[in-house]
């Protein structure tokens, strides 16, 4: 498993692993492998969880910080277990619950175990439900640790009992947390189907659609509409540097789509005559803004100008549940000038002792503030930028907002 | 006695019609029932408006009233044949500049007021490419067979896409093939379609210098009018040109200049003095509109550059070049950025101009403009014309580029001088503009693993577009420096009323 982390952090590092959807696979699965083999102890098993998950993510998060997908999936791990550790300890609740009751008859020897259980029931309830404060850092060592104390001075029976769903509980924690992550991975491999299942109801005949660069969504949602004898013409710019937007093309093209690649700057000629621009992201944050490849921006801007509706495509795995401060800057990578001015060219002219100096700036990625973003069409539907704050709520939970471990003393 | 009345009206009618065709038409070749020999293509015809075929009518009816008498019987039998052909030429419209304007002047004198005249002068119509009967007889007419490119794109039908240097080679072997063009001016169109020659001023200077060298080595056939045969031997040139590489719009203004000197020169003069005339007043043409223009918007321009501020510019135009270098030798410091798109690359150019004398500089390309116009504190750009509504007619991409500078509050500067404006009015850039190569697009030089589109035109669905230029709307500018000053874009068709007419008076 250590050569698996290995492996990943240099991917990751050297930005090999393309897309966020393989990066997510990737992550999830390496994810999927620690918690199975995470020994769990009696007590705490989400906790130990928790604190595994995150040792692990911390330095998958640190080797790319700018591929948000892996930190998403490190967040949504982590909401499962807490959600998984949750519906266990209401189900065990429910379950003492049913057992004082049925215990009820016998009253002479559990006369103090109702008033116990009961005790041992809030305590639980406290552990799990209530968000971890000062005060429930400090109550539950001793509360967790009565419990087996109480249930040992049981009856044996029940003790034993105890103990035994205490570690089945364990075993039990540990199975459901790695359904609902091969849930996830299964959901993150079928995003591009499920968005592309909407294409009908957005794209209808004889429409003209923008892209810009390539982005697989965007080239399963074109062709799924085409599927349904949907007839329109793209324009596709060309997405400089990386000039993805003639791979995209030559795709369309190759499926039958009516396609024209046109240059970067001819977008805001062009957009006049579109009906639609519909482009992929690489990330969505919290306020709805969109991390997408650089040019975008420009755009949304022309797109808004001339009241084109602007749709992005994004799977689930791409909701990132921070805030975009100084996107521009933070969450942005500058790639090498090499692509934009070759080695050789301006050498002769920066030798000369003039004083001229040369900044080349080759940035990856634009930010899209949520004012120019129309609609977010997602595995889940579509959404307005003003909700996707709801959605985080879904996916991820408060605590794992900064996946950092706390310094060794408290735990 | 009823057949002379029929002869006498189908006379007065042949007569009226006969002169509606514009004055290179003379008396003479009414007699001659075959075509013009197609060594000298014929002129341009555009459609003149009611006004000045009315004005046309009168004067020259009051100077062939003597021999109107000789011609009777001749001209109501050929006459009919001159009809015919005659309309043909005068519905061919071609993309070239407005000519109507020099017969209004010419006839000036004559019994119309001015003012009326200007109403009704509406700017021509351009050729449309999608109009195949147009499309047929331009063709035939041409000197230069350009093949048509294979997957055009349909939203631009309206415009010519042509397979990009296919005839070069093929022109070049007829350099000295060629009689009906000059030399000189045959020299300026292969330069055009080699692409060697790009901007407005400097297009306009090598164009005007050519017609020069054509006018001085023009001589007058016998008994032919200087006046005549030179607008028409100029047309000739300008849409050999034009097939060239189609005219952008602010060079119809200098061939307007042009052929508004030509119809002005007084029927007195001499070859000679007609000739030095005419180069003189291209030589001043050139001298004020463009260098000594180009000093004053620096000029200008240089009082808005000030210490510590960071200009972004876009493109390869020669004013705002002159404008950062001439800032930069007066001493404030500044940095520049400087901003390139595909497929031409132009600014790399420039970056290396601007770099050998000492400017720090930063470049980047388009799609990161929003990345780096937060740093940007104004924007200057050049212009290939101003449209009377305010608009910009410049290279592709500065559309954009004043779109995000507007989006970020940043002040754009568009620099041009007075003689690109123009009466028309565009609202997209759909409409009017010029597909250069689209194999530009499917190669990256310098990129070899960039090879995705190598066999574009095996596929039937794809097609590249390669648009040359973009229109720029008002709101996105915020000052337009010219020679006349530092103007807002509403004041443009002011400009335009006001100083078109006269300074090219002078």
């Amino acid at each position: 498993m250590l050569f698996l982390l290995m492996y990943l952090f240099i991917d990751l590092d050297a930005s090999k692993i393309e897309g966020s959807q393989a990066t997510a696979k990737q992550a999830a699965e390496l994810l999927r492998s620690v918690i199975s083999q995470q020994r769990l102890p009696q007590t705490h098993q989400a906790t130990a969880l928790i604190s595994a998950v995150r040792a692990v993510g911390e330095k998958l998060i640190a080797a790319n910080p700018v591929e948000l997908a892996v930190g998403n999936i490190v967040r949504r791990v982590l909401h499962i277990i807490r959600e998984e550790d949750l519906s266990l300890a209401t189900a065990a609740i429910d379950g003492l619950e049913l057992s004082a009751v049925s215990d009820d008859e016998d009253d002479v020897e559990r006369d103090d175990y109702p008033v116990l259980s009961a005790a041992a029931v809030a305590a639980a309830a406290r552990s799990t439900l209530r968000p971890p404060s000062l005060q429930t850092l400090l109550e539950d060592t001793p509360i967790s640790a009565a419990i087996p104390h109480t249930s040992s001075s049981g009856g044996d029976s029940e003790g034993k009992s105890r103990s035994v769903d205490k570690s089945s509980r364990g075993r039990k924690l540990k199975h459901d947390v790695i359904e609902a992550v091969n849930e996830l991975i299964q959901d993150i491999s079928t995003c591009y189907e499920q968005i592309a299942e909407q294409a009908v109801e957005h794209i209808h005949q004889n429409e003209v659609i923008l892209t810009l660069g390539s982005s697989k969504t965007v080239l399963e949602f074109l062709c799924a509409a085409k599927e349904k004898k949907r007839s329109f013409k793209v324009f596709v710019a060309e997405g400089a540097p990386r000039y993805q937007g003639h791979l995209l093309a030559k795709e369309l093209a190759a499926r039958g789509l009516q396609t024209t690649v046109i240059t970067d700057s001819a977008v805001f000629a062009m957009i006049s005559r579109v009906n639609m621009v519909i482009v992929g992201a690489h990330a969505v944050m919290a306020n709805g803004g969109v991390i997408a490849p650089v040019g975008l921006n420009m755009v949304a801007l022309a797109a808004q100008r001339h009241a084109v509706p602007f749709v992005v495509l994004a799977g689930s795995h791409k909701l990132c549940p921070l805030y975009p401060h100084n996107p521009e800057v933070l969450l942005n990578e500058l790639r090498s000038p090499s692509e934009l001015l070759d080695f050789g060219e301006f050498s002769d002219c920066m030798d000369s002792a003039s004083g001229g100096s040369l900044h080349v700036v080759n940035p990856t990625f634009d930010y899209v503030p949520p004012k120019l973003v129309s609609l977010f069409i997602t595995d889940t539907g579509g959404h307005n930028p003003s909700y996707m704050y709801r959605l985080i709520a879904d996916y991820y939970s408060a605590d794992d907002l900064v996946v950092k471990r706390r310094p060794a003393t408290t735990s | 006695m009823a057949q002379i009345h029929i002869f006498l009206h189908a006379f007065i009618l042949f007569l009226s019609l006969f002169f509606v065709v514009t004055n290179e038409k003379k008396h003479e070749t009414v007699t001659e029932v075959c075509p013009n020999t197609p060594s000298v293509s014929p002129p341009l015809k555009s459609k003149t408006t009611k006004a000045e075929r009315r004005a046309l009518q009168e004067a020259q009816r009051a100077a062939k009233a003597a021999s109107k008498a000789n011609g009777n019987s001749a001209v109501a039998e050929s006459g009919k044949a001159a009809l015919a052909k005659s309309k043909n030429q005068s519905s061919l419209k071609k993309d070239g500049p407005p000519v109507t304007s020099e017969v209004t002047i010419d006839k000036k004198s004559g019994n119309r007021p001015p003012e009326k005249e200007r109403k009704k002068d509406a700017p021509p119509q351009r050729m449309q490419f999608d109009d195949q009967n147009r499309v047929g007889k331009a063709k035939r007419r041409a000197l230069v067979n350009q093949t048509e490119a294979k997957n055009r794109v349909e939203l631009f039908r309206h415009l010519p896409q042509y397979d990009h240097g296919s005839q070069l080679p093929n022109l070049e072997s007829k350099l000295f093939q060629l009689d009906s063009v000059h030399p000189a001016v045959f020299k300026v169109g292969l330069r055009y379609m080699a692409g060697d020659i790009s901007g407005v001023n400097a297009r306009c200077t090598e164009m005007l210098r050519a017609l020069q060298e054509a006018i001085i080595d023009y001589s007058t056939p016998p008994e032919k009018v200087l006046i005549r045969e030179l607008t028409a031997k100029i047309s000739s040139y300008i849409s050999f040109i034009n097939e060239c590489r189609p005219l952008s719009i602010s060079m119809g203004n200098a061939i307007r200049f042009v052929k508004r000197r030509i119809a002005k020169l007084p029927l007195s003069h001499t070859d000679v003095e007609a000739k030095t005339a005419l180069c003189s007043d291209i030589d001043r043409f050139i001298n004020e509109k463009i260098i000594i223009a180009d000093k004053v918007i620096v000029g200008h321009a240089s009082t808005k550059v000030r210490d510590g501020d960071v200009l972004l510019t876009y493109g390869l135009s020669c004013v705002v070049e002159m404008i950062l270098l001439s800032a930069h030798d007066v001493g404030k410091k500044f940095r520049v950025v400087v901003v390139d798109s595909r497929p031409k690359l132009e600014s790399q150019a420039l970056l290396n101009r601007l770099i050998a004398k000492g400017l720090s500089c930063t470049y980047t390309h388009i799609n990161a403009v929003s990345y780096i116009m937060h740093e940007v504190t104004k924007v200057f750009l050049g212009a290939s014309a101003v449209l009377s509504n305010g608009t910009v007619l410049s290279r592709v991409g500065t559309a954009c580029i004043a779109m995000v500078a507007h989006a970020f509050s940043v002040p754009v500067l568009i620099c041009c001088e007075a003689f690109k404006f123009h009466e028309r009015v565009l609202l997209d850039s759909i409409c009017c503009n010029e597909i250069g190569d689209p194999g530009a697009l499917a190669t990256v030089p310098g990129r070899m693993d960039i090879n995705y589109l190598e066999n574009w035109t095996n596929e039937e669905n794809l097609q590249l577009l390669n648009l040359m230029y973009d229109v720029t709307p008002s709101d996105y500018v915020s000052v337009i420096v010219t020679d006349h000053g530092m103007i807002p874009p509403t004041s443009v068709p002011v400009i335009v009323r006001e100083y078109g007419q006269e300074h090219y008076l002078i």
